[in-house]
């Protein structure tokens, strides 16, 4: 049986807790669940698999979004200098306003930044009898009368799919009747795929279809390279960019955390490819492997260790002994100050347990900063990620393609006949990988969990809050709909999506806020608030004095 | 610069809305069904919409916001929706046991046509819904209206439930409109001490302004039950607070089961709530007591002796019709100038309305609710004839900070404030609040921009 590795208050075990999770489903729900919990094992040469990608069950109250969050909201979201118009009623538009918290520096007061701005077709019933088509257009053309940008991008809302609009048509007359403005769209309706994953996957490959590739005056520098899978939720990618300025490395593009048009039209100029978030773009890393030559290795810049462990692999790619000494010069510079912080705070935060439950990645990256801390992750899983990023990459070959993955486009790709260039030869990179630089890796959550820990995919505020009863964390991590039924049960609740009000968390001085912000949360004197005085003692054994 | 883009000069858009002003029907049905005893909303059409209304609910009230989907995929979207639906309310009542599921379509449900009714005859027949337990349901096909049309579209799904028996209970029916549940709770308060026997639904106090106790319900003490909105079919008549959000639900309730409605503006600010308490009085045929005069009396208090700072003073809103009527009533009746207007719901009377009640200013305000009547516009006008104040939800801070003009956070959605859910802007008591925010607004500007020589210690 699996060791309990909980709390010290908790004699479950996970499959006891497994089991309890399980119980109140109909045998239906029940059976599918199960495959999707599971007790980590982490046995030496094999991972346990686990159901991921698959449908959310009717009814069961997901903590997913639609592949419309994924493609507007989650990857071109943070596209400063595009006019995003959404094509639809109101309301997709609206909420994917402003609300991740993605930050935007548009440096100079006249640069273009329409991040601030909401632009949708807003379509009547009319639109949906006669079709919006002609609506798009003029839309779009008032967009760019107003505006001039560079790139206008679409985005389908589920009825547009439905009543058959030919959106890329739209975007391709309006393109060319422009000439200087380059507009595309995104198929993108919610219904599209099972989470929004899928939303990732078509803005990802439309941008590399219409825009990598266009503008071959990239950013001059030494060390050049693009940072993929990186947001700036909450000033992240300032950070970051902060790290590896200090470090003379050039970073092309983000994508797409505080991008530009010109930043990814010229990404292929880069020498590296350094992956965030694994989930969310890393076909466009093959990709642009395949297509320009441009290697890539997997990176993560959320824990001050991984930070520095990420500035190292960069370094030992380009392999100049002036840039992995500047790493170490910036590492020994930087981590003192984190040193001090962790120092502080750990005695306060050692031997607590923690909860994860978001996106693609975050769920695996925070398991650091958690370690730096002293905490003990015990449960964790992912809103919409696949099999690899439980298992790690080399189950890729054997995932199924089933009929919701086959409505994503996946694109065709070889070298490209003009810029291909192979940024190593292949003994360059046999020599790295036999240093121990892994390109292509990603080694994914599991083997990183410790054993006996449960692992969920596409947790439901059902089991969340079971999970939070029978195993009290003192830290929970998701989304803003789970945070206050959360912190109801009296545990604190942090938002790993958009961070709450916080960040930047990444990186050196990342990690410096992070440590504070769990401390004060896991520390804070409201959770001894819950009872009043009268609720902890009912019983009434004395009476006052003047009685 | 937030907003950098925006022109001065108008340009006439008949297809791009930009910054709207409204957002759609689920959300609007979302809401009002949590004002429901026990009742779990539950979004038919795929799992985004239905999680971006949980979201941006969350966000406001900041309180779970549970509610269910169909979690559509393309399958579902081609062949229709009702398998999902049928296997969504199986889980949830066995999973969740609430006492109602309150359905409402997204707009693409409605784009494929399933027919709620049929389905859930279906599902009654299919014995899926256990004995005792409800399910209601509304259309909110998002193309449509707004927000506001998809919580009326609710409220008369909550009204469908209403029976009559033929002996009236002397009770009062009153629907509230799309408030807070901190004005909900002042409206049940006001109608107590008129002594009047109300059922209001919806009602979301004490359900979206809970307490944090280390237990957590899914389903609170609060909000109207099913034997109460069964009640409402023998009530002596209904008050609909706001022609939007309410009226539709009364009617039904008029023209069906022959309880008679009186549509009312919602009471924000003196005149408006002295008419809903007059109505009150009458229905129930009670006397006003003299706390509800001595409320009404500090109310005209603050505006006499705070008139200097509001005369003349004008303000740009945003929001939502049966507001913006209110708050523009109350605005000019302090002799305030409400000058520009803007509201993404659409509804014909609105304008005639908001002219009416301007008609004796010496300026024509700019008012607009149409698909274009987004805040882009307000902005273009804001910036043609300044303004001193803006009113609106969250949306105007960019507009605020842009143009250095005092907001004042009323409506819905605001997502950076707190104090709404607890505090209510309704009523007499409400006005006072109002009045302090206004105040406070305005006061706050004016220490910050007085020339020393000027800064002033008393009011
Ligand atoms: S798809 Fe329709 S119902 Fe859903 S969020 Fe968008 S506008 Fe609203
Ligand atoms: S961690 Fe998740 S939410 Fe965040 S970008 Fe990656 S996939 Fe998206």
């Amino acid at each position: 049986m699996t060791p309990a590795m909980f709390n010290n208050d908790t004699t479950m075990t996970a499959a006891e807790i497994k089991e309890e999770l399980l119980k109140k489903y109909p045998p239906k729900v029940a059976r599918k669940r199960a495959k999707q919990i599971m007790i980590n094992e982490a046995l030496e040469n094999e991972t346990p698999e686990i159901t991921a990608n698959v449908r959310t069950i009717p009814g069961i109250i997901t903590m997913r979004g639609c592949t419309y969050a994924g493609c507007k909201g989650v990857i071109m979201g943070p596209t400063r200098d595009i006019v995003n118009i959404t094509h639809g009623p109101i309301g997709c538009g609206f909420y994917s306003w402003l609300t991740r918290r993605n930050q935007t520096d548009a440096y100079a007061p006249d640069a273009a930044n329409y991040m601030t701005y909401c632009f949708s077709t807003d379509m009547q019933d009319k639109d949906i009898i006669f079709g919006g088509e002609k609506k798009l257009e003029a839309a779009i053309q008032e967009a760019y009368d107003l505006f001039h940008p560079k790139g206008i991008c679409v985005f389908a809302t589920c009825p547009v799919g439905l009543i058959g609009d030919d959106i890329h048509a739209v975007a391709a007359k309006m393109k060319a009747k422009f000439g200087d403005c380059n507009v595309f769209a995104f198929s993108c309706e919610g219904y599209k795929g099972v989470s929004q994953s899928a939303g990732h996957h078509i803005a990802n490959n439309q941008v590399f279809k219409h825009l990598v590739g266009l503008d071959d005056q990239g950013k001059p520098g030494k060390y050049r390279i693009n940072l993929l899978g990186e947001y700036n939720i909450g000033g992240d990618g300032f950070e970051i960019d902060r790290i590896l300025n200090k470090c003379g490395v050039t970073n092309i593009a983000t994508f797409s955390g505080n991008s530009t048009y010109d930043q990814f039209a010229s990404s292929h100029t880069a020498d590296l490819n350094a992956v965030m978030c694994h989930r969310s773009i890393n076909y466009v890393a093959d990709m642009l492997e395949t297509k320009y030559g441009i290697p890539w290795v997997k990176v993560n810049f959320i824990g001050a260790n991984a930070a520095a462990k990420s500035l190292r692999k960069i370094a030992s790619y380009f392999g100049d002994q002036e840039l992995i000494d500047r790493v170490e010069e910036v590492i020994a510079e930087e981590m003192p100050a984190v040193r001090a912080v962790a120092e502080e705070v750990r005695p306060r935060t050692e031997g607590k347990t923690a909860m994860l439950f978001v996106g693609g990645s975050r769920a695996h990256h925070y398991q650091e900063l958690f370690k730096e801390l002293g905490m003990k992750t015990i449960s964790a899983g992912y809103e919409f990620a696949h099999r690899d990023d439980y298992e790690g990459r080399q189950v890729i070959p054997e995932l199924k393609v089933d009929a919701d993955s086959r409505n994503i486009e996946e694109l065709e790709v070889s070298p490209d006949e003009r810029l291909f260039r192979p940024r190593k030869s292949q003994e360059e990179l046999r020599a790295l990988e036999s240093s121990g630089l892994k390109f292509k890796d990603y080694d994914g959550l599991i083997p990183d969990m410790e054993r006996g820990a449960v692992v969920i995919d596409d947790l439901n505020q059902y089991e969340a809050e079971k999970l939070v009863e029978l195993l009290k964390p003192d830290i929970f991590c998701a989304g803003i709909k789970e945070k206050f039924s959360i912190q109801k049960l009296g545990v604190p609740m942090k938002q790993l999506h958009s961070y709450d009000s916080g960040g930047p968390y990444a990186g050196f001085r990342g990690a410096i806020n992070f440590y504070r912000e769990i401390d004060r949360l896991v520390n804070s004197r409201v959770w001894g608030y819950l009872k009043a005085p009268w609720q902890e003692n009912p019983e009434l054994s004395a009476t006052y004095v003047w009685e | 610069m937030l907003l950098r883009h925006t022109p001065d000069n108008l340009v006439e858009r008949g297809a791009l809305t930009i910054n709207p002003a409204k957002t759609c029907q689920p959300i609007g049905a979302m809401y009002a069904a949590l004002g429901v005893h026990g009742c779990l909303p539950h979004s038919h059409g795929s799992q985004g919409c239905c999680a971006y209304h949980r979201s941006t609910l969350t966000r406001h009230y900041k309180e779970p916001i549970s509610a269910g989907t169909s979690s559509f995929t393309e399958g579902a979207s081609v062949f229709g929706g009702q398998a999902n639906l049928l296997q969504a309310i199986d889980n949830i009542f066995t999973v969740y046991e609430p006492e109602v599921i309150a359905v409402h379509t997204t707009c693409l449900s409605e784009t494929i046509g399933d027919d709620l009714p049929q389905i859930l005859d279906k599902a009654d027949k299919d014995g899926k819904i256990p004995k005792g337990k409800h399910v209601i349901y509304a259309n909110t096909p998002s193309y449509v209206g707004s927000h506001v049309t998809g919580f009326s579209n609710m409220v008369k799904g909550m009204a469908r439930v209403a029976v009559s028996t033929g002996h009236k209970n002397g009770k009062v029916n009153i629907i509230p409109g799309w408030v807070e549940p901190a004005d909900m709770e002042e409206i049940k308060r006001l109608a107590a001490m008129v002594g009047v026997d109300i059922i209001m639904f919806p009602d979301t106090s004490g359900v979206l302004n809970g307490p944090l106790s280390g237990e957590y319900k899914m389903f609170p003490e609060g909000g109207v039950t099913i034997k109460q909105l069964r009640e409402a079919g023998d009530s002596i008549g209904t008050l609909a607070l706001g022609e939007w959000c309410s009226a539709d639900g009364a009617r039904f309730l008029d023209t069906t089961l022959k309880v008679p409605c009186r549509v009312l503006d919602m009471p924000f600010g003196l005149r408006a709530t002295d008419r809903f308490v007059d109505a009150l009085r009458i229905v129930a045929g009670r006397s006003v007591p003299e706390e509800v005069a001595h409320e009404r009396g500090q109310l005209v208090d603050m505006i006499s002796d705070m008139h200097q700072y509001f005369y003349h003073k004008k303000v740009a809103l945003a929001g939502d019709p049966d507001q913006l009527i209110a708050m523009t009533e109350f605005l000019t009746s302090i002799d305030m100038w409400p000058t520009h207007i803007v509201s993404g719901t659409p509804g014909k009377a609105f304008e005639a309305r908001i002219r009416e009640l301007t008609a004796g200013l010496p300026y024509a305000v700019n008012v607009k609710c149409d698909q274009t009547a987004d805040m882009f516009l307000l902005h273009q006008w804001i910036k043609n004839d300044p303004v001193d104040l803006l009113m609106g939800n969250t949306y105007l801070k960019h507009i605020a900070r842009d143009e250095d003009i005092p907001l004042v956070r009323w409506g819905f959605p605001i997502l950076d404030r707190v104090g709404h859910q607890y505090f209510p802007t309704v009523g007499y008591k409400g006005g006072l609040r109002l009045l302090e925010k206004i105040l406070s607004a305005l006061l706050d500007r004016k220490d910050r921009d007085d020339q020393e020589h000027a800064f002033e210690l008393v009011l």
